[in-house]
């Protein structure tokens, strides 16, 4: 079964369409991205993962459970880094926790094993503006992931960092998840960074956004900086970019 | 701080006195008319201990209506940031409040409330709360839709949302806020002791005025000038208390 069931999701505002009958699955410890053109309605989507719009009609099931029925399973890194700028690094880390309930001490307890894993270590007493944007970025994610959420839903995580950072953001992203195989829902228009990372990618039609496609990328794992180069990458990058420059048409 | 950054306006000043020192020497006017600058220290140095004793009076007024004016002030933007209805209900009425002329108030302000510390603190409050009030409101406004939408993902409520994050993104609005309210402050406390104190900078210039005592109705003027600058200095000081994150923009 299923972890994450999408079934025909509709949401529209001021009666115009924005998904469509939007159907997805995730299976536990998977790693899915959506890709689509920009404006197509990923974003939405999250928002109606994360409970912020109700869907006009359709149904979304976490282990079985409809969303409606307990909410907030899903743990949500915004496209910008979304660090308070106020806080500490330490303090926006268990922002989440604290907001759950969960006492200071004991929230600082959960974060501080995963400092060295996400190259922290040292920083917890800085604010945001003293990182640079890849720390950020990882800052975002440890923030995301200790929230203890049976879903990540990661929103463009690296869409603002310059090529270099990103492709090593990718790299790093890639190893922790071989360690920790957390069920991720990623939103991204890069295609090389959608087929270096998942195991499935759902291609995403322009508005109202539908699934066109929904490629199983079976690459094998850990993914290194070979598996750019292994002729089936190439393959899959290239039929996933064909599907989206079709669909711009 | 560096000398140029002030040093133009430090000219431009004693240039502004010295053409004062002047015209008030030529006997234009004679001296109980216009005083020349350096008459003015030296008998406001000279009446140094009265002055004290109205500029605390007048200080007292100033600080306990401005701690009025910003739990008020606060109150009011709170209730305007949570509530649509309340926005439009309260919002009118405040900007029709700041249309009242000071001058007629005032006198009113203290029939009503007698000669005491009373009416001197409402009038102070009532001209400083305004803008706290909108710069808090409109702080609120520029909080971060994606913060707003990840903390509502973690399941915040209406409330903990805005403790954590609205008010913390309106601080420096509010402080810019302040520095207008503050340069009020102490002109509304003068204001309302014009129109009846027993002691206070505003009663000590009427008296000094109604005894052709130019001099020192414009070394009284100096001393609540100083006491602006001094309250306007101290919400920087403040300002960099509150907000230690803003200077640590550089990575380390």
């Amino acid at each position: 079964m299923s972890k994450l069931e999408i079934r025909n999701l509709n949401r529209s505002f001021d009666g115009v369409p924005v998904l469509k009958d939007l159907t997805l699955d995730v299976a536990e410890g998977e790693f899915v991205s959506i890709l689509g053109p920009s404006g197509s309605g990923k974003s939405t989507t999250f928002s109606v993962l994360t409970g912020a719009l109700p869907p006009t009609s359709g149904e979304v099931r976490v282990d079985g459970v409809p969303l409606a029925e307990r909410p907030g399973r899903f743990a949500y890194m915004p496209q910008k880094d979304a660090l308070l700028p106020w806080r500490r690094v330490l303090d926006n880390l268990t922002l989440g926790l604290e907001v759950a309930g969960v006492r200071r001490k004991e929230a600082r307890r959960k974060v501080e094993p995963l400092l060295d894993v996400f190259g922290l270590t040292g920083y917890e007493r800085s604010y945001p503006a003293q990182l640079s944007g890849g720390m950020r970025q990882r800052a975002a994610l440890l923030r995301t992931v200790v929230q203890d959420r049976e879903v990540l839903l990661l929103d463009e995580p690296f869409g603002a960092l310059d090529a270099l950072t990103r492709a090593r953001m990718q790299q790093w992203i890639e190893r922790v998840w071989e360690e920790y195989r957390w069920t991720v829902l990623l939103i991204t228009h890069d295609v090389r960074e959608a087929v270096f990372l998942s195991d499935r990618v759902y291609v995403f039609s322009p508005r109202p956004a539908t699934v066109v496609k929904c490629v199983e990328v079976g690459l094998p794992r850990p993914r290194t900086l070979a598996s750019y180069t292994d002729p089936a990458f190439t393959r899959i990058e290239a039929e996933l970019l064909e599907t989206l420059l079709e669909e711009e048409r | 701080m560096r000398p140029g950054r002030w040093l133009p306006s430090l000219a431009l000043v004693a240039l502004l006195v010295a053409a004062w020192q002047l015209y008030a020497a030529s006997g234009a006017l004679g001296d109980d008319v216009l005083p020349g600058p350096s008459r003015v220290l030296s008998q406001g140095w000279e009446h140094r201990a009265t002055l004290l004793d109205n500029a605390l009076p007048t200080l007292r007024a100033t600080l306990a209506g401005f701690a009025l004016s910003l739990t008020v002030g606060f109150a009011l933007s709170v209730l305007i940031d949570l509530s649509g209805v309340l926005r439009r209900a309260l919002m009118p009425v405040l900007i029709v409040s700041q249309t009242l002329p000071l001058i007629a108030i005032a006198p009113l302000v203290v029939l009503w409330f007698g000669f005491d510390l009373l009416p001197k603190v409402l009038l102070v409050a009532f001209v400083t709360f305004f803008p706290i009030t909108v710069a808090l409101v409109e702080g609120y406004g520029a909080t971060d839709r994606d913060s707003q939408a990840l903390l509502r993902s973690m399941g915040a409520g209406r409330w903990r949302i805005f403790r954590t994050l609205r008010v913390p993104t309106a601080l420096p609005y509010f402080f810019a806020g302040l520095r207008i309210a503050i340069t009020y402050a102490v002109v509304g406390a003068i204001f309302a002791e014009y129109a009846g104190a027993t002691e206070g900078l505003g009663i000590y210039m009427q008296n000094a005025k109604n005894s052709f005592r130019t001099d020192l109705v414009l070394a009284a003027v100096g001393v609540s000038a100083a006491l602006t600058l001094a309250l306007f200095a101290l919400t920087y000081a403040v300002e960099r208390l509150a907000t230690p994150w803003a200077r640590k923009g550089e990575r380390t």
